[in-house]
């Protein structure tokens, strides 16, 4: 496990929801506020660890609810359910496909709004739920859609800017060498 | 082994979830006292630039602007002082009348001053996050007014130096509200529509009532959390519902939610 890694899903996670709690220019353009959190966890979950995973889902939920009026906790189960999966088939998605991000983020985005809806509900919580709310999931899901390949190239591009580089071998090795001579050795 | 350590990890955030979900009340707030912590010096730094191209603005001001300024609040200054005067005398007049039918005396109003540092990052939500807390004097349930004076909704939680507001509109948010025609019908406003946020519902009117468009809305000051007076909108248009049982109406905010920056804090 790469502990740079690590480090930086989670600040970006945490700069990501201040960004939710501050900026109020999707809300005022698009009627809905989005959520980065879904598209990071797809980034997470096809090139991190389950430690990572882990922790993202945890502390990014924790993060969400603390400036939100969610019950702490609540958003916690819906990132943990879609970095799980995702995880499971990462080695049958094409992760380096921009098309496979956006699809990917897409459905991530869609159901994680949906999922905690459906926990606080269950809780018997009052909601603002309307037709609008319609609106606000397809502005969610559209947004996290395009957002999660410029997540994934963010993110790589920190990787290689901040973080350490993999050691390549180089292909020759000395106790391989053919060594030609007429002296016979 | 790899399918363990993956039902291991997913068990383990699972658990904290449930954890955290079962905790009371009380702990859950000081958890997220501690938790929202952590975000006050981005907070602190987002409040700063936000305020650098103000203050930017106001130094490069001419002083030509400055004094024509300068003279205009002189003049509302004059204006007010001579209103405040008039206030002293009717505010005795008052509790003369109120100390001949033996009612207690009216405590005028105390004002603080906050700053919206923050929006609920939920749309399900109606909520802001100022930043006045316990430390400035503030409790739960505390009125908050717009910076021109009308209603805006409630302190919900309080922390050491912010604090939650739930607006009006949000589902938990329920005022008890009047509208000022001559019956004086009454009513409770809900939450209103997802997208527009300067509508909300007020139901449970009179079959009855004599609504028009473009009456004034005001707090009852029944439910004990809202004095009464505090304007809140107009209305817009009403409808019998249940067969006739009651009216509901909408009402149209006067304090624009969409853009709150500063606002009262009521202390009654």
């Amino acid at each position: 496990m790469n502990p740079f890694k690590t480090i930086l899903i989670l600040a970006f996670a945490f700069l990501a929801v201040f960004g939710e709690a501050t900026l109020s220019a999707p809300r005022h353009w698009l009627g809905a506020q989005i959520d980065l959190l879904p598209a990071l966890m797809i980034y997470a979950a096809l090139n991190a660890g389950l430690p990572t995973i882990a922790l993202l889902a945890l502390f990014g939920g924790i993060w969400f609810d603390t400036l939100s009026a969610n019950p702490l906790g609540i958003s916690i189960l819906p990132l943990a359910a879609i970095g799980w999966p995702v995880y499971l088939r990462r080695d049958l998605i094409l992760r380096d496909l921009p098309f496979a991000q956006f699809v990917l983020g897409a459905a991530a985005s869609a159901v994680a709004p949906v999922l905690t809806l459906l926990l606080l509900l269950s809780g018997g919580k009052e909601l603002l739920l309307g037709w609008g709310t319609l609106w606000q999931w397809i502005v969610m899901t559209a947004v996290g859609a395009v957002a999660t390949p410029f997540i994934f190239s963010l993110m790589d591009a920190c990787n290689r800017a901040l973080g350490y580089q993999e050691r390549i071998e180089p292909g020759f090795r000395l106790d391989r060498e053919i060594r030609r001579s007429r002296k016979k050795l | 082994m790899f399918k363990q350590k993956n039902y291991l990890a997913l068990g383990a955030v699972v658990f904290v979830a449930i954890i955290l979900l079962s905790l009371p009340t009380r702990a859950t707030s000081r958890l997220k006292l501690a938790v929202g912590s952590w975000f006050l010096p981005l907070f602190g730094l987002a409040g700063a630039a936000q305020q650098l191209p103000a203050d930017l603005a106001d130094s490069v001001l001419p002083r030509r602007e400055l004094l024509r300024q300068i003279d205009a609040l002189r003049r509302e200054n004059q204006q007010l002082r001579s209103q405040a005067v008039q206030s002293i005398a009717i505010a005795r007049e008052n509790d003369q009348l109120r100390a001949l039918f033996n009612r207690a005396k009216q405590l005028p109003w105390r004002l603080k001053m906050a700053y919206v540092i923050g929006r609920d990052p939920a749309n399900w939500w109606r909520t802001v996050r100022i930043d006045r807390g316990s430390q400035d004097g503030l409790t739960n349930n505390l009125p908050i007014l717009s910076a021109e004076g009308f209603l805006v909704g409630r302190v919900s939680s309080v922390n050491d130096h912010d604090s939650q507001v739930v607006l009006v509109g949000d589902p938990n948010c329920r005022v008890s509200a009047l509208v000022e025609n001559s019956a004086r019908d009454m009513g409770v406003l809900i939450a209103g529509g997802t997208l527009d946020t300067s509508l909300v519902e007020l139901t449970y009117l009179a079959s009855s009532a004599n609504l028009k468009p473009g009456q004034s809305v005001i707090t009852s000051g029944l439910g004990g959390i809202f004095p009464k007076g505090i304007p809140i909108g107009q209305i817009v248009d009403s409808r019998s519902v249940e067969y006739g049982l009651y009216t509901d109406a909408r009402v149209k905010l006067n304090a624009n939610l969409g853009s709150l920056e500063q606002v009262w804090v009521l202390f009654p």
